[in-house]
């Protein structure tokens, strides 16, 4: 019947392995009218910065086939106001919050991971890297494994020991095995991926980009064999480092595959604009998937497409996988 | 949260062209029951395995009590989800999240309300008339559109309106211009306390601006686009003044769709003002500091950046500025 759903993030355990996408839940409030948000495994909340930020101006987004572009720039109220206000409602609502954060200089992400840690109740921090460093001529750090490894190794020298760092990784690299070796080494207790692709789209009617800032984050259905392919170049790679995966993830076979490919925790982004309800749905399709194959525990299936002998065996012992 | 928003399956009761529109009638019933005027729906387009994941948002017209609650809003097939939506038939099913956003206020006083609607714009202005006539306030209508066939529901503006004035920029219908042209005539003639207002934002504007010489207020409900309706993506944002004169970029989804149209900046949308809360550069003052720490701690309402500015604005019952009696 249920297969165990358990799984780790870093040194935690989580009840079941479907997480929210940062910047598509907000800070859970909103979802929590749909269902309950201590259900699925973690909040993963839209990036922290450290002061308020007004975002970009719209249009902040353009529908594209199966996917859409979004440039809202991180628009958020800043640290002060997560802390005084969103951290303390989810954890009275009894969800586990993974906090990202995203920040412009190596010394504001290592700032917001001491005000993180100082707060109780972050269950792990996930580094959005995927900003531009304005002390670098606004070079994003998720494409350079020098600037991804230093904002890495800030946070893991400030957040206090017992929070896991994740470093959310951009697909936008020509060697995504090459970043993630960066971070790992820089002390990443996992790693998250993918983050949007760049994109562009333009009205023909009005014949000008359709977003005000031009280029937009690409997400949705249409990503999802990048996030598939990086997933596993990764795991291929780090078979022991845990792995949040997400992009374009729809439905729990979508879940399954990001799973089969490496992934311990997959996180739910854009479907949720399209389904508030869709994390809860997701878990329970999951859920069948499993039982459909005789799946017992969701750990026996992590990364299992890189073990065409194992499956071929257990196939012949006569497990239906 | 018994107030808030609900996601059902609702079964498609009919589709009926209306001149250039469409009017849709789906059963909803938790939507139904919880539905204030000015509050929308949000309707995932396109079927199970669709491509387009933006669900679309339509403010509701009407709600009915028939099959445990039923809700019509009105939409004109101009993009491939609406033209998804036209050729829906009876019985089929579509996934809809609501009530959405928040209502007009309406004023305590029997006082003479303006409803002024553009194109479809018109149609949450008169579950909202309803409401107004059971306050006793008296209602007039001014409805404008490019052309006759455009401007929604101007029979049952003249039905139930004490005046209905209707504009269309050929002269089809009506008289000849857009509704700004009227706009001083109506609002002498019915004395008018309030308005409301809903339309294209060029519409939102001038009417805001002829409104604030006369010292009427404006309640505006804002047409934005959306992705999801509910407050998570941050797309449909607009710089809004609050009442503690800090401009934020406040979600219409969540913190409207109706705003009081003297707080936002209508010149300002589609740009970050250089004094938006968290602009570029911006720093905030010793005044705001210390306002934007005590909204923080405030309870309830949404996200921080918006909460404040919602709350001074759309909650306000119109009536007060001081043109009662």
């Amino acid at each position: 019947m249920a297969a165990d759903l358990r799984t780790r993030l870093g040194h935690i355990e989580l009840p079941n392995p479907i997480l929210t996408a940062s910047g598509c839940a907000g800070s859970g409030r909103e979802l929590a009218q749909f269902f309950d948000v201590s259900k699925i495994g973690a909040i993963v909340t839209k990036s922290v910065m450290l002061a308020p930020r007004a975002g970009r101006p719209s249009p902040r987004m353009a529908e594209t086939p199966s996917g859409m572009l979004n440039s809202i720039g991180l628009q958020g109220p800043g640290v002060d106001a997560f802390l005084q206000r969103d951290l303390p409602w989810l954890l009275s609502r009894g969800a586990r919050a993974v906090v990202s954060i995203a920040g412009g200089t190596v010394e504001e992400y290592a700032e917001l991971a001491g005000r993180l840690s100082d707060a109780a109740g972050v269950t792990a921090i996930e580094v959005n890297i995927s900003c531009p460093n304005v002390e670098h001529r606004g070079q994003v750090f998720a494409c350079d494994p020098g600037a991804a490894a230093a904002v890495i190794e800030a946070v893991r020298g400030r957040a206090r020991y017992d929070i896991p760092v994740f470093a959310k990784l951009s697909p936008d690299v020509t060697d995504i095995v090459g970043i993630a070796r960066a971070c790992v080494s820089a002390g990443a207790d996992g790693l998250s991926m993918i983050n949007t692709l760049l994109g562009m789209s333009i009205d023909p009617d009005t014949m000008r980009p359709a977003l005000a800032g031009l280029t937009g984050g690409l997400s949705g259905p249409a990503i999802r064999p990048i996030a598939v392919r990086c997933v596993w170049q990764v795991r291929e790679a780090f078979p022991d480092v845990p792995i949040i995966g997400m992009g374009g993830v729809r439905t729990g076979q979508d879940a399954l595959e990001l799973i089969l490919a490496g992934a311990s925790m997959v996180g739910v982004g854009t479907t949720i604009f399209h389904d508030p309800s869709a994390c809860v749905r997701i878990l329970r399709e999951l859920d069948e998937e499993l039982a459909q194959r005789g799946v017992e525990r969701l750990s026996d299936v992590v990364g299992l497409a890189h073990e065409p002998r194992a499956a071929a065996r257990r196939k012949r012992a006569g497990t239906v996988l | 949260m018994e107030a808030g928003p609900v996601q059902v399956r609702g079964t498609v009761l009919t589709v009926r062209r209306i001149d250039a529109y469409y009017a849709m009638t789906v059963v909803a019933p938790g939507v139904a029951a919880r539905f204030r005027p000015g509050q929308f729906v949000a309707v995932a387009v396109g079927g199970p395995d669709t491509s387009m994941l933006l669900r679309r948002a339509f403010s509701i017209h009407d709600v009915r009590p028939d099959h445990g609650g039923t809700v019509e809003f009105i939409f004109a097939a101009r993009g491939r989800g609406t033209r998804w939506l036209a050729q829906c038939r009876a019985r089929d099913v579509l996934d809809v999240t609501g009530p959405l956003g928040r209502p007009f206020p309406v004023p305590r006083d029997p006082v003479s309300c303006l409803l002024i609607g553009g194109g479809y714009g018109s149609a949450p202005l008169f579950p909202l008339a309803a409401r107004l006539r059971e306050r006793r306030c008296s209602v007039d209508f001014l409805l404008g559109a490019a052309t006759g066939d455009r401007v929604f529901g101007a029979l049952t503006a003249r039905r139930t309106g004490r005046t209905a004035t209707v504009t269309t920029e050929d002269g089809s219908l009506g008289n000849r211009g857009i509704v700004t042209d009227m706009l001083s005539q109506v609002i002498h003639e019915a004395r008018t306390d309030v308005i409301y207002a809903c339309g294209p934002m060029p519409m939102l504007r001038q009417v805001t601006a002829l409104a604030s010489r006369y010292e009427i207020p404006v309640q505006a409900l804002v047409e934005e686009s959306m992705a999801c309706g509910i407050g998570v993506c941050m797309t449909c944002v607009l710089p809004v003044a609050g009442s503690d004169g800090i401009t934020r970029m406040v979600r219409s989804c969540v913190d409207g769709p109706v705003f009081r149209g003297q707080q936002v900046r209508w010149d300002d949308i589609g740009t970050i003002p250089f004094d938006a809360f968290g602009a570029p550069g911006w720093e905030p003052r010793p005044r705001q500091r210390a306002a934007q720490a005590s909204n923080a701690a405030g309870p309830g309402g949404p996200a921080a950046a918006s909460a404040q500015a919602g709350d001074g604005q759309s909650r306000r019952p119109p009536g007060r500025a001081g043109h009662g009696s």
